[in-house]
């Protein structure tokens, strides 16, 4: 936040006109690809992107949203730590809407649960220094990009010896993820825009078993609607190669934030704190080692472990496809709740939930058009 | 510490301690030759004018109390004035209420009530009436502020949401977001380099020249909470007519966002205490953004977008896209990544 950015040269300009006319060039069929980025999700919305290209060529949003893929048991773990009277819950915005079984953080909030909204995963290691006589516990959600802060974040509590700050450890990996979706039956993927600021983390080498085995391109892609733009380009040049016969390979659009190895001092920080795990994605399953859990010099830190809090495993809500849209089988548009039983007001499956869901960025950008 | 220096439940109970608190600070501070009165209500007909009465009420409840280009005796003018003057009212006269916490420092309470004194002395308004109260520590952050304002609407200006008609245009009398993002920065700390102001001010001089440059205005309104997405949606919902905003048409200061992409905010989402949205005919657009631009609060107004086709509201993006743009849903919450 020091620093503040100037997007501006990423947004504007005649670029955008000519990367428009080169999409539409190179669509020459039925054509889907899939980002797995909330980021992304809420920039191809936001810009109006697909308003812009073929018909023909579905953009479609993988299980890319953090609150998304936390399964409703994990949720419902967090509320059971709120309503314990001497912990305090600190928690990224997102999460504070989720509904778990039978409530929410927010509710549970409004019902005098002492939870906080934190930018940073620090902030709740410092609340936990100036308030030594509650347990704070942080909900650790997201990907690779911000399970290294909080990884910082408990080894500073480590370092500063605050014992009363722990983590519900709930993190998901995306190489693993995107390996699983190659697999799945029947859906149509013929390429993966991968996310800019998780693939500055883990570098674009980590896609490189999903192109080369799985033969599916790969483009790592930056944010603005200039950068979705150019990888959307630069994805069809290489489905168009693969189609002729080529070989589907790893390319980075985003290459002033992303290297092939990644960002090292982060990966040790990751290595340091947490062990791969299989991990449950909402709406989808079990996933092998797509998860974290605690290293074992940090297990104490385990938030469900220090409270005694079992994992429930509540029933999903019936007739919610929201696992069929992140698999790239299904779109929004296809869901009978959507739009009427399922809105971001009363949300029905995890992707209308989040602001970063798949659901909810149709709804909010898309849907006067599918409707 | 002497004992006045913090506001206690004493400071509410009717007693000497009160009678100080009233006549010794706040009519003190205010003091204007209808207050001084100091009688149950308050004689206004001396500031009774021609036209039609507007009448509009408030509470201004923000933490924290005092942030980057404003406070809340600031807000709580400005707000109440500004819906008077989008209304295409002259505002006259206010009323304050005063809900105190125990334990705000006077010397708090005392900033607030001087920004609400010179405030109301820039928009010409007068504070009329007043009521104090002081509740326990701990239920309303320090102070809350009640306004109730009255304005006299000149005759022949007739301004409604139902007027707007296909064709007219769309104008903003500034930069979107300024407010929200300043309180949201003062609130959570952050760190930045440059200082985001609020655009917090009274704005009838703003909707003055609108009306003056544009006789034939149909609309205006203040873009507060919601902001000018939601804006729009009321006035689009209200007249039956669609409206279309260009995205690159609207002026965002660079620092805000610069704040709001990080947290995943939209500026278009975020509210306003400086800004007046106005629908003109479109033959009077041009005329009324030069106006404006001579004045210090709307340099930087601009000409956004226009009225026409269904209800709605369309925005067709920067990089040529075109998408609803829909009310604010809740409330916006920082993103996780």
């Amino acid at each position: 936040m020091k620093e503040l950015l100037d997007f501006e040269a990423f947004r504007e300009g005649p670029e955008a006109e000519g990367l428009v006319r080169r999409v539409r060039e190179l669509v020459d069929g039925p054509t889907a690809l899939m980002e797995v980025c909330g980021t992304h999700t809420v920039a191809i919305g936001r810009a109006g992107i697909r308003s812009l290209v073929p018909e023909e060529l579905r953009l479609l949003s993988g299980p890319g949203c953090p609150v998304c893929v936390t399964p409703l048991g994990e949720i419902d773990q967090t509320i059971e730590a709120a309503r314990r009277p001497d912990v305090t819950v600190a928690t990224f915005g997102d999460m504070m809407r989720v509904p778990g079984s039978e409530s929410s953080l927010e509710r549970e909030r409004a019902a005098g649960a002492d939870v906080r909204v934190v930018t940073s995963a620090l902030d709740a290691v410092k609340l936990a220094s100036e308030e030594p006589s509650r347990e704070i516990v942080f909900i650790g959600v997201g990907f690779e990009t911000t399970s290294p802060t909080v990884a910082a974040a408990l080894l500073e509590a480590e370092r500063r010896d605050v014992p009363n700050v722990s983590v519900f450890p709930f993190f998901k990996l995306v190489p693993p993820a995107l390996e699983f979706l190659v697999g799945v039956p029947d859906r149509a993927l013929d390429g993966f825009l991968c996310p800019g600021h998780v693939s500055s983390i883990i570098g674009s080498n980590a896609y490189e078993p999903v192109a080369r085995e799985a033969g599916i391109p790969c483009v790592v892609t930056g944010f603005e609607p200039l950068d979705i733009l150019a990888g959307i380009v630069m994805l069809l040049e290489q489905v168009r190669d693969v189609r002729s016969g080529g070989a589907a390979r790893v390319e980075t659009q985003y290459s002033r934030a992303v290297r092939p190895e990644g960002n090292p001092t982060a990966r040790s920080l990751l290595d340091e704190t947490f062990d791969t795990a299989d991990a449950e994605w909402r709406g989808i399953g079990a996933i092998p080692a797509s998860g974290y859990v605690l290293s074992q010099d940090l297990m104490h830190r385990d938030a469900a472990a220090k409270l005694g809090i079992e994992r429930p495993e509540p029933a999903e809500p019936e007739g919610c496809i929201c696992g069929a849209i992140m698999l790239g089988r299904k779109l929004p548009g296809d869901c009978p709740l959507f739009g009427t039983d399922c809105t971001p007001r009363d949300p029905v499956g995890p992707c209308m939930v989040s602001s970063e869901g798949s659901c909810a960025a149709h709804f909010r950008y898309e849907h006067r058009r599918s409707t | 510490m002497k004992s006045n220096d913090t506001i206690t439940l004493a400071h509410g109970s009717g007693g000497r301690l009160m009678h100080e608190l009233v006549e010794g600070l706040i009519a003190r501070v205010l003091s204007n030759p209808v207050l001084d009165e100091l009688d149950d209500a308050a004689d206004v007909s001396g500031l009774v004018e021609p036209g039609r009465l507007a009448v509009t009420t408030d509470s201004f409840v923000v933490q924290p109390l005092f942030f980057p280009g404003g406070d809340i005796g600031t807000l709580a003018v400005a707000g109440t004035v500004n819906d008077l003057a989008v209304k295409g009212a002259r505002p006259v006269a206010l009323t304050l209420g005063l809900i105190v916490e125990e334990g705000l420092a006077v010397s708090d309470l005392e900033r607030a009530l001087r920004s609400v004194a010179e405030t109301a002395k820039t928009a010409g308004v007068v504070v009329t009436a007043g009521d104090t109260k002081v509740v326990e520590r701990g239920c309303l952050g320090g102070l809350v502020l009640n306004t109730a304002g009255l304005g006299f609407i000149p005759e022949g200006v007739e301004l409604g949401a139902a007027r707007v008609r296909d064709g007219d245009a769309v104008v903003i009398s500034g930069t979107v977001g300024d407010h929200e993002t300043a309180i949201l920065v003062a609130r959570e700390g952050f760190e930045i380099d440059e200082t985001i102001e609020s655009d917090c001010a009274p704005l009838h001089e703003i909707a003055a020249t609108i009306l003056t440059a544009a006789p034939g205005a149909r609309a205006m309104r203040d873009p507060t909470r919601g902001g000018l997405a939601t804006t729009l949606n009321e006035l689009s919902a209200r007249s039956g007519v669609g409206i279309e905003i260009e995205e690159a048409a609207v002026p965002v200061r660079r620092e805000v966002r610069s704040v709001t992409d990080i947290l995943g905010f939209d500026p278009l989402f975020m509210a306003n205490e400086g800004k007046v949205v106005a629908v003109v005919p479109a033959d009077e657009a041009e005329r009324v953004v030069e106006a404006l631009r001579t004045h210090d609060l709307g340099r930087d107004a601009a000409v956004i977008g226009r009225a026409g086709g269904p209800p709605g509201v369309t925005l067709r993006t920067r990089v040529g896209g075109a998408r609803p743009l829909l009310m604010l849903e809740g409330v916006q919450l920082p993103r996780i990544c």
